[in-house]
């Protein structure tokens, strides 16, 4: 057969599967991400059924794929947001990158797998998604509570955090040791506080230069600025997915909220390629050597997790339940993890256990994340919290 | 009157309001971004959380504060009433020997003969606002009356007339 009509037949019937696998997740109530793994696991090499002619089409629009995940998640913030909560939430920043990216680093050292191995993986551990988080939050009804501000800004620092994070991994992992690594974070840390700068400033001047009633002039128009800006720099060493992210930040009101509306499909579309080209890259028999040390893992950060949140819940006078409902939401871990663990795959500096090890663990976080976000809803786990909670106060209080 | 509302920004969902009543409930608005808001009501027992999250079109938003904005606008009123000096409402009971009852409300004539208004009609419970000349009294009823002091005594003293048939 010609080779494009091999590579239309292939991308058709996995996109079929993956709207499937998506409308069962709907079903079931679960993120569709660690689905999508799977199918990537499936029919990658070593997999099930190997695909092998539309390989190069899911490597692109892989690609593709970080870079609307990131301008999405910069379109979600207005810059006077980011600065404003920086301020307010960077303890509780600090607090959540030091008790979940040092047991992911000393955890890659534990393994041996050197310092560069322990870096990744402190950034695997680190971040929680923003999505998953997002979807959990809405769907438990859980928008207006006290504490869910505090999730929110712990997100914002992370996907800040990691502006500055990715540029620093993409040079080390491009072999420019610490000193280049250090080079490219002065350069990252530049960029971001002069695009803040000029967004909070001129944010509307930027957006002036899109048309917001124009819905095709709109699409192609921050499409094209966004791929230009990430491909800007990747050539500068600043990581393609932190170009875009900043493009997102740095438009703002009726260009913002319709990109956002426009990008949206063309986000599912690509974020579901991106996550089955991890999976199509990644030996499933790889898996099973490392699924052990990964449970492990996810059970250690997911506790520390819990911590962080409990403690930046209690930072700001949130009683003790929704301390709990603070720190069991932050669970999840996944799409970032998979960007990072992304980047490092194929570079010879990493362990190559470093890709299953890391679909592994964000296969169990992200499945287990959301269901334990819902123990605080349970009449028994409301029980346990009120004898604790009786426990801790003088018998007069705790009588009411 | 002044109530303390306290605003906090949801980042990269919206902008939440929230207050606490008298009686120690909170309740608040979720405002998203996009438009769409919430109304949600907290747990009692765990303030921190909302037992209730009430997704609002814009029409039922709307509706909400239009019923919430006349309700108002009637304890605006009672209140007014206090204020305009002279002007006085009364409730005034229809005795069962009145020759008004079973007669109509426009027989009285008690617009034309004292200048007060009947501006309602309370009946076991029930309230007929602004009943229309055609209205038929019954024995027992309460009608409220808007209008100067003198007014106020002249209706009393008309729906007080005696039936003189009987």
């Amino acid at each position: 057969m010609h080779h494009t009509t091999v590579l239309l037949i292939e991308v058709g019937a996995l996109l079929l599967v993956l709207g499937l696998l998506s409308r069962l997740s709907r079903r079931i109530g679960l993120s569709p991400i660690p689905l999508y793994l799977l199918a990537g696991l499936a029919f990658g090499h070593g997999g099930v059924l190997p695909l092998s002619a539309s390989e190069e089409f899911f490597e692109v629009g892989a690609e593709i794929g970080v870079i609307l995940l990131l301008v999405m998640l910069g379109l979600e913030y207005s810059a006077s947001e980011l600065v404003g909560n920086l301020r307010a939430a960077a303890p509780a920043g600090l607090a959540d990158g030091l008790l979940n990216a040092l047991p992911g680093a000393a955890f890659g050292l534990l393994l041996g797998w050197g310092w560069v191995g322990a870096i990744v993986l402190a950034g695997v551990t680190w971040v929680s998604s923003s999505g998953v988080i997002a979807k959990v939050l809405a769907d438990l009804g859980r928008l207006g509570n006290r504490e869910t501000p505090v999730i929110l800004s712990i997100l914002v620092i992370e996907d800040l955090a990691m502006a500055l994070y990715l540029p620093l991994v993409t040079a080390i992992l491009s072999g420019q040791g610490l000193l280049g690594g250090s080079i490219a974070l002065t350069v990252a840390v530049v960029t971001v506080v002069a695009v803040l700068v000029v967004a909070i400033r001129y944010g509307h001047v930027i957006s002036r230069m899109f048309s917001a009633q124009d819905p095709e002039a709109l699409l192609l128009g921050v499409l094209g600025l966004t791929l230009l800006v990430a491909g800007l720099a990747a050539g500068l060493q600043v990581s393609a997915a932190v170009g875009a992210f900043l493009v997102g930040i740095a438009l703002s009101g009726p260009v913002a909220h319709n990109a956002t509306e426009l990008l949206s499909p063309l986000r599912d579309l690509f974020a579901a390629v991106f996550f089955v080209f991890f999976g199509l890259n990644t030996d499933p028999r790889a898996i099973p050597p490392v699924l052990l040390p990964a449970i492990a893992l996810a059970v250690v950060t997911m506790a520390t997790k819990v911590l962080t949140g409990y403690l930046a819940a209690k930072r700001v006078g949130i009683a003790l339940p929704g301390r709990w409902r603070t720190g069991l939401a932050l669970a999840p871990r996944g799409e970032f993890s998979i960007v990072i663990a992304g980047l490092a795959v194929g570079t010879s500096l990493v362990n190559p256990q470093l890709a299953p090890l890391a679909t592994a663990y964000v296969l169990v976080t992200v499945v287990t994340g959301p269901m334990l976000a819902r123990l605080p809803d349970f009449a028994w786990f409301k029980r346990w919290l009120r004898r604790q909670a009786a426990r801790g106060l003088p018998p007069a209080a705790a009588t009411e | 009157m002044r109530v303390r509302v306290e605003q906090t920004a949801l980042p990269g969902i919206g902008v939440r309001h929230d207050l606490v009543t008298t009686s120690g409930r909170r309740l608040g608005v979720v405002t998203h971004r996009n438009g769409r808001r919430d109304l949600v009501l907290y747990d009692p027992d765990d303030p921190d959380s909302c037992t209730a999250d009430i997704p609002l079109t814009d029409d039922e938003a709307e509706a909400l504060a239009d019923i919430l904005g006349a309700s108002l606008m009637l304890g605006q009123l009672s209140g007014l009433r206090q204020q305009a000096a002279g002007l006085l409402t009364e409730q005034v009971s229809i005795p069962a020997g009145s020759r008004y009852v079973g007669r109509r409300l426009g027989d009285t004539q008690t617009r034309t003969r004292t200048g007060a208004s009947i501006v309602a009609v309370l009946r076991e419970r029930e309230v007929i606002a602004s009943p229309d000349p055609t209205f038929r009294f019954e024995a027992g009823d309460v009608v409220v009356v808007v209008g100067t002091r003198q007014g106020l005594d002249g209706v009393t003293a008309i729906l007080a007339e005696t039936d003189p048939d009987g």
